[in-house]
């Protein structure tokens, strides 16, 4: 089950509904729990798409109240089963959003013209690793470790990681990045 | 008695010190005359400051309005009066106010109290920054989202941790003296607790021996500090994420606060980094200065040369 949630439609429904730009922190306190009520409500959905696109501005307060306590929300022991996904992300939100993640030490997934991309605080092995799950995804890590040439143990051990941190789904014994076509090969 | 404190003929951050430098000594209690008959220009942070001043002591001041017909009116298009004669007993003839129409002015002097004035004010300016900044500035598109989110973050500061309302004004001018080029400013200033107390009041702080409004300013412009900092790790990016705009387009951030004012200078530039031990003025007053981009590399900071006058036409 996926859940898709319009962040503009949210601030509007939520705050105010003339506001088009994501500032000030309580109103991204309040975008983020009107989020984490329709999860919830629906019976937290295997994936979670956060659509940015009709947001205008975002700032930092913003991108930390929504992005990366949303992403904490998820990391917890806790909290909800699923996995986020991003979309509709601005080339103007970058610079706050991926602050935030700094600051954190998150990662995200973010859909660019249907193309999955990682942000955020991963290692390059890490990156090699989501990437060629991407690329060739959804995958058995055997095929991974071949197509990088590491040794299966660590494919597995960097794939694993990347699942605990919900930047990769486990598939039918394989992996798969979030709300990618969930088939393995 | 009556004291006198006199507005220069040129208000801007760096004359606004001897603004600070009257007005602190005086007893409270005392009566006091703001007198801007002399002033023949402000900048938005001149501007800002002297509602501050207002903010800074309960007995009500006298204000005394500008005499040149130009100067009175730009300050009347600009917001100044309509707020001013809330906060002082207005001596001298004040222009009935109109609304600023002049293409320089982004943002006439509005006050922040509240998380929907940011709303406000950052809904308000949008397009004409992006026609400013991109059209008459030169600068890539790109800055005008960056320009948003560091007015934003510039306007919580006061909602957040100032204990009280304070001022936004942005504008566009040319910095002959400087420069030669034309810059956009952004000032927004409060006569509230200041950086001091705000981090003070973090259940986490730790006062030592060297803690004061210096140190405090180094904590919170340079290390991202926040009083809500302790529980929440993603608090205090505002003010880093400001200092990393104003690297990015060659822009000057200067912070007072209390008794300390800290500086990120760009190459054109050559304010001192932090200066101590200025006389005392509540609250935490900002300026953001971007300057146009123009094919010439930006001037390098001369040697000896005064950072305090700029101008610009009326």
């Amino acid at each position: 089950m996926t859940l898709l949630i319009d962040v503009g439609t949210v601030l509007r429904g939520t705050v105010c509904d003339l506001y088009s730009n994501l500032v000030t922190r309580p109103t991204g306190a309040a975008v983020r729990t009107a989020i984490e009520r329709q999860v919830v409500e629906i019976g937290t959905p295997v994936v979670t798409t956060i659509d940015f696109s009709q947001v205008n501005l975002l700032d930092f307060s913003c991108a930390d109240e929504i992005v990366a306590k949303l992403l904490l929300r998820y990391a917890d022991a806790d909290g909800p089963t699923g996995y986020v996904l991003f979309r509709g992300i601005h080339e103007e939100h970058l610079d706050p959003i991926e602050t935030v993640l700094e600051r954190h030490s998150l990662a995200l997934v973010a859909l660019h013209d249907g193309v999955a991309e990682l942000y955020g605080v991963v290692t390059e092995d890490e990156r090699l690793h989501w990437e060629a799950v991407r690329d060739f995804g959804p995958v058995y890590a055997v095929t991974v470790a071949e197509a990088l040439n590491v040794e299966l143990l660590v494919a597995e051990q960097h794939l694993d990681r990347l699942r605990q941190r919900r930047l990769l789904m486990r598939h039918l014994g394989g992996f798969a990045v979030p709300g990618s076509i969930p088939e393995v090969t | 008695m009556t004291i006198v404190i006199s507005v220069p003929p040129s208000l801007d951050e760096q004359s606004f010190e001897h603004v600070i430098e009257q007005l602190a000594p005086v007893p409270l209690g005392e009566k006091i005359l703001v007198d801007a008959r002399h002033a023949r220009w402000a900048s938005p942070f001149g501007l800002t400051a002297l509602l501050c001043v207002a903010q800074s002591r309960e007995d009500r001041m006298t204000f005394a309005v500008p005499e040149n017909p130009d100067t009175a009116s730009y300050w009347s298009r600009s917001g100044f009066f309509r707020h001013a004669a809330e906060l002082y007993e207005m001596h001298g003839t004040v222009p009935r106010q109109r609304d600023a129409h002049e293409s320089e002015v982004l943002l006439e002097i509005t006050p922040i109290v509240q998380t929907d004035d940011v709303h406000g004010v950052v809904g308000r300016i949008q397009q004409k920054a992006a026609d400013i900044l991109h059209g008459q500035l030169g600068l890539d598109t790109a800055i005008t989202g960056a320009f948003g989110m560091t007015l934003s973050e510039s306007c919580q500061n006061i909602v957040e941790h100032a204990g009280q309302g304070g001022w936004v004004a942005v504008q566009a001018y040319k910095y002959i003296k400087r420069l030669g080029r034309r810059v956009v400013v952004i000032a927004v200033c409060d006569a509230g607790v200041g950086f001091r107390a705000s981090l003070e009041s973090s259940p986490g702080h730790r006062m030592s021996d060297r803690w004061d409004d210096a140190m405090a300013l180094e904590d919170a412009v340079l290390r991202a500090a926040s009083r809500f900092r302790h529980g929440d790790a993603g608090r205090g990016q505002g003010l880093a994420g400001i200092r990393r705009f104003v690297g990015r387009w060659h822009g000057k951030l200067t912070v007072r606060s209390g008794t300390a004012r800290i500086a990120i200078t760009p190459e054109w530039d050559e304010d001192e980094a932090l200066t101590r031990s200025l006389p005392f003025f509540p609250g935490t007053q900002m300026q953001v200065t971007i300057p146009e981009r123009i094919g010439d590399p930006l001037p390098k900071a001369r040697t000896g040369a005064s950072t305090r006058p700029r101008e610009r036409s009326l």
